[in-house]
Parts: structure tokens; sequence; C-alpha cells
């Protein structure tokens, strides 16, 4: 009998986080709203309890989430929407971790958030080993522009509007763009 | 336009960086129950990070003073930034190894933010070092003046020391070898040198600031000191 509880447990809880992990998936980044909190792979992991039964249906929730960088102005406002929606959606003891280490990085972005990313307007960052180049006056990365597809482009800023991005112009189009940059 | 948002971005990195240790340190004080005494009144709440940003008082900040100086040439500002940041890298490898295992996340985190300053700031010192006769002569108006505030970044102070010896901390003497060299090479390239200057200030590390900090406190914490119990 105790099994089978400890059995039904797991499975609800499996079910749980489902729900969670698609109730997560609609909240999007503030200063990329195009892609989600998910597509940037700022949630590492849900953790979940629960009550033993007849207190069922009182999960605690542990939400940890990494920040893309050190400074990202967007952290609070993230914890406070992955609460809202929970709120929203019936779960009440919700706790949200922040945690540093592994250190996020942009190889951690979906391949469905860099389509979505180049869609918008936004060039995705490279695969790794391309970059990440700490030599003074080095070319500079070939970023691909996100409109016309041209690999001519030139940087224009290291330093873009947000911490993750670099201002770029396409050569061929003529259109600045943003790189997200490789992290 | 591009480099005034670049240093504004830089900026944002190091405040998130220090956010990183007050959340961290916030977090000691309170689950060690420490009576804390910060601004110099004892404090029921509990402490947060904001208690660290904006009610400590200037003796209580124990920062080097050469980042406190207030802004002047764009050679200057550069000039601050490189020698900060290239000390700041070599400081936060070692504190990579820290056997606190939240300062080394800090340090991990915060290593590829500063990889970044530090390539961005050298390319400065090289491009205005090498650069016109005037910028030139700027560069080296702002070595003359920031030269005497580098040694405190390797003298270490009492609390440094304990945390060298709990194997938190790192010997920031030790660093001065690695930044020293750093600084030669960037500085050649830019046609510069380094000067003869044995002056040290220092003090700041103990509390012992210029008028400058005031200022910037003064300004910092005004709408917080205005309104303590504001919520946001």
């Amino acid at each position: 009998m105790k099994k089978e509880n400890e059995h039904n447990i797991e499975e609800a809880s499996l079910n749980e986080e489902k729900k969670i992990w698609s109730i997560l998936k609609d909240i999007p980044d503030p200063e990329v709203p195009v892609l989600s909190i998910l597509d940037l792979g700022i949630v590492r992991s849900i953790k979940l309890s629960q009550y033993p039964p007849p207190n069922d249906g009182d999960w605690d929730i542990e939400v940890i989430i990494t920040p893309t960088y050190s400074g990202c102005p967007a952290m609070d406002m993230i914890a406070a929407n992955i609460r809202f929606a929970l709120l929203q959606n019936g779960f009440k003891n919700i706790k949200i971790t922040t945690v540093l280490s592994p250190a996020w990085t942009t190889d951690w972005m979906s391949e469905e958030g860099k389509q979505k990313l180049k869609e918008y307007g936004i060039a995705p960052p490279n695969p790794k080993q391309q970059v990440c180049n700490n030599e003074l006056f080095a070319p500079h990365e070939v970023v691909q522009c996100p409109r016309c597809n041209s690999y001519q482009t030139h940087r224009i800023s290291e330093f873009g509007s947000t911490a993750c991005k670099a201002l770029y112009q396409c050569d061929k189009c003529s259109e600045p763009f943003d790189y997200f940059k490789c992290h | 336009m591009e480099q005034d948002i670049a240093i504004t971005n830089i900026s944002l990195d190091l405040i998130g960086q220090a956010r990183n240790f007050y959340q961290y340190a916030a977090t000691l004080l309170n689950t060690q129950k420490v009576s804390s005494q910060i601004g110099g009144g004892s404090l029921e709440q509990a402490v947060t990070e904001d208690s660290f940003a904006y009610f400590r008082k200037s003796p209580e900040f124990k920062n080097i003073l050469m980042v406190e100086l207030p802004k002047a040439d764009w050679a200057f500002t550069i000039l601050r930034q490189f020698f900060f940041s290239s000390w700041q890298n070599l400081l936060f490898e070692k504190l990579k190894e820290s056997n606190d295992a939240q300062i080394s996340a800090i340090a991990v985190k915060a290593l590829k933010e500063i990889a970044y300053h530090v390539r961005w700031s050298s390319e400065w010192v090289i491009r205005l070092g090498d650069g016109t006769d005037e910028s030139h002569e700027r560069m080296e108006k702002a070595i003359a003046e920031l030269w005497s505030y580098t040694g405190e970044m390797f003298i270490p102070v009492h609390y440094e020391l304990e945390a060298v010896n709990n194997g938190i901390g790192t010997d920031v003497a030790l660093l001065k070898e690695s930044w020293m060299q750093n600084v030669e090479k960037i500085f050649s390239e830019g046609r510069l040198s380094v000067p003869s200057v044995s002056v040290v200030h220092t003090g700041g590390k103990e509390g012992k600031h210029t008028e400058y900090l005031d200022q910037v406190l003064k300004e910092l914490q005004s709408v917080a000191r205005a309104h303590p119990t504001a919520i946001w």
C-alpha cells in the first residue's frame, strides 16, 4: 500500500512539473520579448515536493533560475513574472532561487530560440568555438545579417542596447542590427 | 556615443557583480544572526543588499581610493578602467579557486564579463596613447594623476589576510607582478611609459576616504535615506 502511494506521488509530481514547464514556456523575456525564458535557458530546474495525502494539492515549488549577465536588470522582473504566472495557475508555495553556478552561456539558448531571434531581426549567437577571443584588435566576429543573410557585415560597437548584445551593420543591405553576443 | 554605451554597460556589469556580493553578505549576516550595526544604528529587520548600498556611511565602505575619484577626462576614465579591470581579472581568477563555493561562483560568472572590460579598455589605452599628439598628451596626464592610486590594489589589509588564511580570499600582493607585466605590455604598444612614482595613496580599504566618496554617496543614497521605508 505504502509503495503504491509513493508511486502515485511520483507520478503526480511528474505531471505537476510538466504543467509548470508549460506555464513557464509562455513567459517572455522582458528585454527580448520574442524569446521565452525557456528559450534563453534562464530556468535551470524545477523542484517539487508534496505533503503526503490528505494534504495533496499543496505543492512546494522551487524554480531555479540563473542570470545571463551579473547585472541583468530583467532578473527581478523575471522572478516576479514566474511567481505571478504560477499563482494565476493555482500554485501557492512558490520559491524562486537564483543560482550563479554553472554560469549561463549562450550555448543554453534553444535552437528554436535562435530561430525566433533571427526572425525578430537580432542575429543569434554564433556557436562557441569561433568566438570569445580575448586578443586585442582581433578581427570582428563574422556575423550573418538577419535581414538579407549576407556575411558581409561589420561591428559598430561591442556593447549594444543591452548587456547581452553588440551592434553590427550589414555592408550589403546597410541595415544596422543587434547581435546577441557569445558569452 | 557608442563608447558612452560601452561604459554604461560596463557599469551595469559591475553593479551586478557588487549586488551578488552584497546579497551573499546579507544571507551570511542573516543566518549568523550577527547583530548588525550598519549605518550606526542597529537594524531590527533583516539585512538586505540595500542595507549595504544605501545605508552605510562612508567609513563603512572598504574600497580602494582609485574608484572613488571624480570623473575627469576621457583618457582618465579609460585608464582607470584599464587599471581596475586588469587587476580585477587577476583577482577573480584566484577567487575562482576560493573554498567558499558562492564566492567562486560569483567570480566565474564575473570573469566572462571582465574579459570584455579588459579588452575594451586595453584597446582604448593603446588607441589614445598611440593616437594623436593631443590624445597621447592626455593619456600621459592621466597616468601622472592615477599612478599613485594603483599601489593600494596590492597592499592587503587585515581582513584580506584573514580571508587568505581561511582559504576564502587570495593574497593581493602576489597579483602585482602579473599586473605590472600586462601594464608594461599595453603601455609599450601605446607608446606610453610607466612612471617612477613611489608615492602610494592608501586608506580606502580601511574606511579612510577622500572627500569624493561622500559626494558620491550623497547622490546615490539620497532617495533611500529620504524614504527609508519605501518598497520597490
